[in-house]
């Protein structure tokens, strides 16, 4: 009986042995893309807003602190969002005329709020406190990213869980101390940059990490229930 | 529209709670058996096939099992009596994916049929699945099996790709002061039943109430609430309320109804046609408006009725003291308590407060124990029959006829003859109390029950005075009531001048005597004959259909107003939230009334205290400030008085008894969940089992099982009741520990209307109005027991009730098996000591197993370092009033799942209230046993979990992620404790709009295929954590109390750190009465039990 196929189907089968392989490799790696890219974790994705609120020219040009808008970050799971009262504190005395705050006046006059789109938002099933990762010296731009510089205000993490346990299963690579929290610029300790923190001047941050969880009482917490109720 | 109770699944067989009341076969059966422990009911004692299938359901029918050690560890545990099956496995082993397949094969049915109506079908067939599909060994072969499970598991996969959707965030234009988001506010306000208040403190997230606390400032509840108290929340966002103003049925306004008003009060003259009815009135306030109302309308009456109002206390008191007083009882001065008929820890004024009293007196601190005596008589088993060291079976018509023995016994002088049957009450009970009361004088107390006549409350207060109590254990102030009338009279006395046609207007405030009034009254035909009808109410119920103008009224969550407390300390009433659907408080009504419209009912309220009050000016706001955040008046509780005892009543010969006829009688009593039917829209207080007989969503005609068998009834038996002329059809329960020859039923089913529609918040296809309406069975002469004869007679149909007593069993006499070590031993999951033999033997409840196991395990032990949260109850002070279910429901969103899947053994429940019966099927004593979940140390369901949804935590709890669980249920079928909830359908109600604003946003609202379970509230447990580090401190003992330890009004649950050895629970579980729940398993529950110390009165023992 001769041969039905061809000794060159030798080479087709391995080819789709080995395809398959690749494939699969590469389907895993597309589809890990996908879930990183910013279509489908809104990560680093601009949104548009009623107002065009800036970070980059309020918080970086004018120094406003966090907390005069987020009153509640220190005391509160929710970092707190500003009245429309907040924003007319300055813009009932300045830039009283500008068409792109017609919507903020209109609030004020109506009494009617602003519907902000959400940046960071997490699943329902999850629960994050900002009071307590601000007391125990995880700072503003630690998770929502170069904010000082964002002209409209977009999600720096993906927000996965993924992400959470990157800081909660060593968070001495990411504390700095309290009294740096607010700081918008603040970068890590390293050689180029060092932190000079109660008389020891710091080049590594998992050195100044470390001694701020012994200081702070942080512990890697890792239970479900930190964040699942 | 219902109008007429249905029996549900008239052609089912046996549900698996129908007991044939084959009560010598289990009678024997407990003989047999020797002395024998808990037993949960009669099926159990007679080891029939039901309650082997219940048993054994709850552990995935793992009846193909080995009985090995691993087996056992794991909670695994095959069921008695099966060793067929290790024998022939081929044959009759059930295959894992039959129930799948069942489902897969009846779904595809069904989809191509499009019937919808199958469903329930469905679920049943699910539900039998193993059993049915193994016999018939259908057509699914193993290998099409994997190929419809992967398309599954694919399709699955892929719906978990979904993009979070976009959230708008809404912040205030003005930002209130004192709110920030994320915490919630306490508002103190009170809660008034019966015309008594309970003060409270009212959880506010953002300006919704969620969650309901008892406000430890206040005299009524110590901090403790029950069950109605943590169910009101769910009143105001019902979205059955009415919500609109109607005249003649159509939408109208507010400013109509004035207008109307107005016209009215211009024709009124000297109100002769006027007739106000409200529900009792405490509230300072309404009262002086009214007094107003009648100071400007002379010919004008008010009129007062609720059906359960407390009319014998009250005319007991008159018939006593002359004039209706209020009683106080000073609970824990007593030494020796006896109740008359009477539920006082968990119905009637003060009953929070009386619970925590009679708590502390059951209270053992390592061995000393000064411990109360509780004799109980009565008919129908209550929770305070099961708390009583002595519990007499006593029909109500023959309790009159035991106090005067009683009374006599103490030396009350009265008439010789002798009332009710002497053969009912033992000599020597009566004795043995009798001589147990003298011997305490002045700590004594006698308690007579609402259900029983006006004599027998005078019978109580002159024994109470006869035996000295009078200022020590109980004390009289004048009555709460701004006009405490006798309510029976005062309705009949309207219904007379209705009929008459003297009334031209008449305003019913609150109360739906349509469907409540006595049958004989026929309330509703009267009521047509008065030319306008005002009804103000929170539902569009059977008064104000007929009604001419309907006004929804307010919710207390919505209303200002004013309240007394038991004891007359007044607490005001603050909204938490502005009407949802713009209700009116009766104080806005009677104001238009008296022409004073447009005022706000906090403002009518102020300016009633602003009068009142000796401080003026800026001293009468800081009063108001600091009244309004205490939550009470400081010092206005009413002073004792003293009432001198008139002794005309004891020379009035005895009621005639129904007991010396000899025949059947009929016992009404206000409902333990739904009380007089206003709750019977509020599906938490529905799905809430009634105590002992575990009944969820019915009333049932109670009796006794021997009652049943000497009237040819079977349990399920659908009969008719005849009684004075009337009838009312209903579903026979067989009642352990009911009196024979006596029925009981509870008020508040039936109702005739679409609303109520206690669905709320459950599936859709739960739907109807259980159980019957013994209202119209009631009559105003005998509005508790009834005088004329009981007939029943079959009608030859079943009725289905969804009791839950056979539900989430714990396997407690483990395994029978030939192998000697292999045998487990019958466990006592209540332990139970005589104070003697506490006395004697203090360690009397520890399990050896408990400590030989200890260090016994595969796996290495867990450290912890930190916190290690644990619980301690104690059995002794539990009074199974369900608080604690309830708090729990409200607190972790626990969604409701209709009669209808309660009977398929699907309540959610995250805590629930097991009852164990120890001794004979007559009289059985009765124990409590609250079960949350044990949160093991070495658990069986995370062993299992295949996910890991299941983990431990680094401080001992069973976390449970709710969005990892695929939904195995391996977790619940390996908990022997039977404490896991899987969602078989979306229970949680997504829908519904204003029950968003209920829920409490610190806990997941659980979706369909989900596992849930109690977690020890780890958000308050985290929500302390977070504030304390903030603080830089540890969590300090007592400052996170679980929504069950808070609610308990007897303060039996504990929680703490274990760890620190000075916290309270560990001070429990130190204590020697400290024992775990099936110890052999060695789970290592971080939940333990203190158990129960009885204490009998040794001249009665044996």
């Amino acid at each position: 009986m001769p041969q039905v196929f061809h000794r060159s189907a030798n080479l087709i089968s391995r080819l789709s042995i080995y395809g398959i392989v690749v494939l699969i490799g590469v389907l895993t790696y597309a589809f890990y893309q996908i879930e990183l890219s910013g279509w489908y974790s809104n990560r680093r994705l601009t949104i548009q807003q009623p107002v065009p609120f800036s970070h980059r020219h309020h918080v970086g040009e004018l120094g406003i602190d966090c907390r005069y808008c987020h009153t509640s970050v220190e005391k509160s799971s929710f970092a707190g969002f500003p009245p429309t009262e907040t924003c007319m504190t300055c813009h009932s005395q300045i830039w009283t005329n500008a068409e792109m705050l017609e919507p903020v006046r209109a609030s004020y006059r109506d009494n009617v709020s602003i519907a902000w789109v959400r940046v960071n938002s997490l699943p329902q099933f999850v629960y994050f406190d900002h009071s307590i990762h601000v007391r125990q010296g995880v700072g503003c731009t630690t998770c929502h990213g170069p904010i000082a510089s964002m002209p409209l205000t977009y999600r720096e993490g993906t927000l996965y869980m993924s992400w959470c346990l990157n800081c909660h299963r060593q968070p001495a690579a990411f504390l700095r101390p309290r009294s740096e929290v607010f700081d918008p610029y603040y970068q890590p300790p390293s050689d180029v940059n060092p932190y000079p923190y109660k008389g020891v001047k710091y080049t590594d941050q998992l050195a100044l990490g470390r001694r701020l969880m012994k200081e702070y009482k942080v512990y890697s917490l890792q239970d479900c229930d930190t964040c699942h109720r | 529209m219902i109008s007429d109770p249905q029996p549900i699944n008239p052609e089912q067989p046996e549900s698996r709670l129908n007991r044939p009341a084959d009560v010598d076969a289990a009678a024997s059966a407990l003989t047999e058996t020797g002395t024998p422990r808990e037993w949960r009911s009669i099926e159990e004692l007679r080891g029939t096939e039901q309650f082997r299938n219940a048993l054994e359901g709850e552990f995935g029918s793992g009846s193909d099992h080995l009985p090995d050690a691993a087996g056992r560890l794991m909670g695994a545990l095959p069921a008695a009596g099966q060793p067929q099956a290790q024998e022939k496995p081929e044959t009759v082993r059930p295959r894992p994916w039959d129930a799948w397949v069942a489902k897969a094969s009846l779904s595809q049915a069904l989809s191509e049929s499009g019937e919808g109506s199958g469903l329930v079908q469905l679920q049943g067939a699910v539900q039998k699945g193993p059993a049915n599909s193994a016999a018939g060994g259908d057509g699914l072969s193993r290998r099409d099996l994997l190929k419809v499970a992967a398309a599954s598991a694919a399709m699955a996969g892929l719906s978990a790709c979904t993009k979070l959707p976009t959230e708008k965030i809404v912040p205030y234009v003005r930002q209130p002061e004192e709110i920030v988001p994320g915490k919630p506010l306490f508002y103190a306000t009170s809660m008034t039943m019966q015309g008594v208040a309970t003060g409270l403190l009212v959880e506010s997230h953002m300006g919704r109430p969620t969650k309901i606390e008892g406000n430890p400032e206040h005299p009524g509840s110590l901090g403790g609430t029950d069950v109605f108290l943590q169910a009101s929340v769910l009143g105001v966002y019902d979205p059955d309320r009415s919500q609109t103003v109607l005249h003649n049925g159509q939408i109208s306004s507010w400013e109509s109804f004035l207008a109307e008003m107005g016209d009215q009060r211009a024709a009124f003259g000297k109100g002769a046609g006027l007739r106000i009815l409200t529900e009792t009135v405490s509230s300072p306030t309404l009262a002086s408006q009214l007094q107003k109302l009648q100071q400007q309308f002379p010919e004008a009456k008010w009129h007062q009725y609720e059906p359960c109002s407390g009319d014998s206390a009250r005319e007991g008191t008159r018939l006593a003291f002359g004039r209706p007083v209020n009683i106080v009882y000073r609970v824990d001065q007593a030494n020796v308590i006896v109740a008359l008929d009477s539920d006082f820890l968990v119905s009637g004024p003060g009953h929070v407060r009386y619970t925590r009293e009679f708590a502390s007196r059951r209270a053992i601190e390592g061995t000393s124990a000064n411990l109360n005596r509780l004799y109980a008589a009565e008919s129908m088993p209550t929770s305070t029959g099961a708390m009583a060291d002595h519990r007499l079976r006593l029909r109500s018509s023959e309790v009159e006829g035991m106090a005067r023995r009683l009374a006599a016994a103490i030396g009350i002088a009265l008439p010789s003859e002798k009332g009710g049957d002497d053969k009912a009450v033992p000599e020597q009970w009566v004795r043995a109390v009798a001589s147990d009361l003298a011997k305490n004088r002045g700590a004594s107390l006698v308690i007579a029950g609402e259900t029983q006549p006006p004599a027998v409350h005078a019978l109580a207060h002159a024994m109470n005075e006869a035996l000295q109590n009078v200022g020590k254990t109980v004390y009289y102030t004048d009555s709460l009531e701004a006009n405490p009338v006798n309510q029976t009279e005062s309705l009949h006395e309207l219904v007379n001048d209705l009929n008459g046609g003297h009334v031209g207007l008449i305003v019913i405030l609150g109360g739906n005597p349509v469907y409540d009034a006595p049958a004989d009254f026929d309330f509703a035909s009267a009521l047509m004959k008065a030319q306008t009808r005002v009804h103000c109410g929170l539902y569009q119920d059977e008064t104000g259909t007929l009604c001419n103008w309907h006004v929804p009224a307010a919710h207390y969550l919505e209303s200002w107003s004013d309240a007394r407390a038991y004891d007359g300390t007044i607490g005001i009433v603050q909204p938490l939230i502005a009407p949802i659907y713009g209700g009116r408080t009766h104080h806005e009504i009677v104001a238009a009334l008296t022409g004073n419209a447009g005022k706000s009912n906090h403002e009518i309220v102020k300016e009633y205290w602003q009068g009142q009050r000796p401080e003026k000016g800026q001293a009468f706001e800081d009063f108001w400030e600091t009244s309004l955040h205490d939550g009470v008046m400081a010092k206005t509780a009413l002073p004792a008085i003293s009432a001198p005892l008139q002794r005309d009543f004891m020379q009035q010969p005895p009621a005639q008894s129904m007991a010396q006829a000899g025949e059947l009688e009929l016992v009404f009593r206000p409902d333990p969940t739904i009380f007089d039917g206003r709750f019977a829209n509020n599906g938490w207080l529905q799905e809430t089992a009634r105590p002992i007989t575990r009944i969820t969503w019915d009333n049932a005609v109670m009796m006794s099982p021997a009652t049943a068998v000497h009237h040819g009834l079977n349990h399920g038996d659908y009969v008719t009741l005849r009684c004075g002329g009337r009838e009312v059809k209903g579903g026979v329960f067989l009642a352990i520990g009911h009196v024979d020859n006596a029925v009981t039923v509870h008020l508040g089913y039936g109702r005739s209307v679409s609303v109520p529609r206690p669905d709320i918040g459950s599936p859709e296809w739960v739907s109807g109005v259980p159980g019957f309406n013994a209202y119209l069975l009631r009559t105003s002469a005998a509005p508790w027991i009834t005088n004329a004869p009981l007939q029943l007679e079959k009608t030859g149909e079943k009725y289905t009730f969804a009791a839950v007593q056979h539900q989430w069993l714990i396997d407690n006499k483990g395994v029978e098996s030939d192998d000697e070590s292999v045998n487990a031993f019958q466990r006592d999951l209540v332990q139970v000591a005589t104070l003697d033999q506490f006395r004697r033997d203090p360690n009397f409840a520890q399990v050896p197993e408990a400590t030989e196991t200890k260090d016994l395990s595969l796996y290495p032990n867990y450290r912890y370092d930190g916190y290690a949260w644990g619980l301690s109850i104690d059995l002794n002070k539990c009074v199974g009033c369900n608080a604690c279910v309830v708090a729990c429901t409200s607190e972790n969103n626990v969604a409701i799942v209709g009669k209808d899947q309660v009977d398929r053994g699907r309540i959610m429940h995250w805590i629930r209230i097991d009852t164990y019966f120890h001794g004979g099927i007559e009289a059985p004593e009765m124990y409590f046993e609250p079960l949350p979940c044990m949160q093991c140390e070495n658990a069986p369901c995370e062993y299992v979990c295949p996910v890991g949804a299941t983990a431990h935590s680094s401080e001992g709890l069973n976390d449970m992620t709710y969005n990892r669980c695929v939904g195995t249920r391996y977790c619940s079928n390996n908990c022997p404790y039977k404490v896991r909830r899987f969602n078989f359908y979306l229970f949680s109600d997504y829908k519904t709009p204003s029950l968003y604003g209920l829920r409490n946003p610190d806990v997941t609202v659980r979706s369909r295929g989900v596992m849930e379970k109690c977690t020890y509230c780890v958000q308050r447990i985290n929500e302390a954590k977070i504030r304390s580090a903030e603080e830089d401190r540890v969590v300090r003992d007592l400052e996170i109390q679980t929504a069950c330890q808070q609610a308990c009004p007897a303060g039996a649950i504990m929680f703490g750190n274990i760890n620190d050895k000075k916290s309270h629970v560990a001070r429990w579980k130190a204590e020697p009465r400290n024992y775990v729940l099936l110890a052999d398993l060695n789970t290592r529950p971080r939940t333990s039990y203190l158990a129960r110390v009885r204490n009998p009165n040794p001249e009665l023992a044996g």
